[in-house]
């Protein structure tokens, strides 16, 4: 699973493409949570801009990383979700818990 | 009025992770010729998705050797049924495994979100289990409704 990130004043961005199933999730949290403990940021942005599917994997993913960066004391937060994968976010009720950050570009 | 089959499909695969995109390929496919909405399609996706991850996780427990059959028919009323089945370690109760955040295995962040996006994706989920025998969820999905 290809993972591009940015680390811009102590924001970690991380941009997976591609589809976020039980198969990507495995590669996606090694490397997301070995870029967390490498980069230490004060808050983690999972960019799902370049994610046009993604099934309850991907909801495991975000909820670990979620309890992760909160043990670390790091935010947590989601970027950019495309529709596809805000209906299971809405479904899960991820929102309430999570905060979902929109940039004016997308 | 009694409907008829129009199309149909089986597959029987391999229960490793790599299949999982392997059968919404498939699957999207299939239903594509139909006429689908792209919110039907990735209703669909999603849903077979659910399924097929559950027996490669749960019914198999990560044992490459399990298969997996995936097959779907579609009808003259608009109907597609899809069914996924396995013979793995099946589930000891049914109605709890429905239940949405309840999960086997939390250890590997499973957020026992499955069976309730089946069931809010699909306009019918029918699951049956015999624990040792396997698992069959039956999925039926009204297109363009």
């Amino acid at each position: 699973m290809k993972l591009d990130y940015t680390l811009e004043n102590g924001i970690l961005t991380v941009r997976p493409t591609g589809d976020i199933d039980h198969h990507a999730t495995v590669s996606l949290r090694e490397q997301t949570d070995r870029l967390l403990s490498e980069k230490r940021p004060k808050k983690l942005l999972l960019d799902l801009s370049k994610t046009e599917f993604m099934d309850s994997s991907g909801l495991g993913l975000i909820l670990g990383r979620y309890r992760k960066a909160g043990e670390m004391s790091c935010d947590f937060g989601l970027l950019n979700p495309t529709a596809g994968v805000m209906r299971i976010l809405t479904l899960a009720g991820v929102e309430k818990l999570i905060s979902i950050e929109r940039t004016e570009k997308s | 009025m009694k409907r008829t089959v129009t199309n149909e499909m089986k597959l029987r695969f391999s229960a490793i992770s790599e299949n999982e995109s392997f059968a919404r390929v498939v699957i999207s496919g299939f239903v594509m010729r139909l006429g689908v909405t792209p919110g039907t399609l990735a209703d669909i996706k999603t849903a077979v998705s659910e399924a097929v991850t559950n027996s490669i996780v749960h019914a198999y427990k990560g044992h490459k050797d399990g298969k997996v059959e995936l097959s779907a028919k579609s009808y003259d009323d608009g109907t597609v049924i899809i069914t996924v089945a396995d013979k793995g370690c099946g589930i000891p109760d049914i109605e709890l495994a429905r239940e949405p955040f309840y999960t086997t295995d939390r250890e590997s962040e499973r957020s026992g979100m499955g069976f309730a996006i089946m069931e809010s994706f699909m306009n019918r989920v029918r699951v049956s289990s015999v624990p040792d025998k396997g698992t069959r969820v039956v999925m039926t999905k009204k297109l363009g409704g």
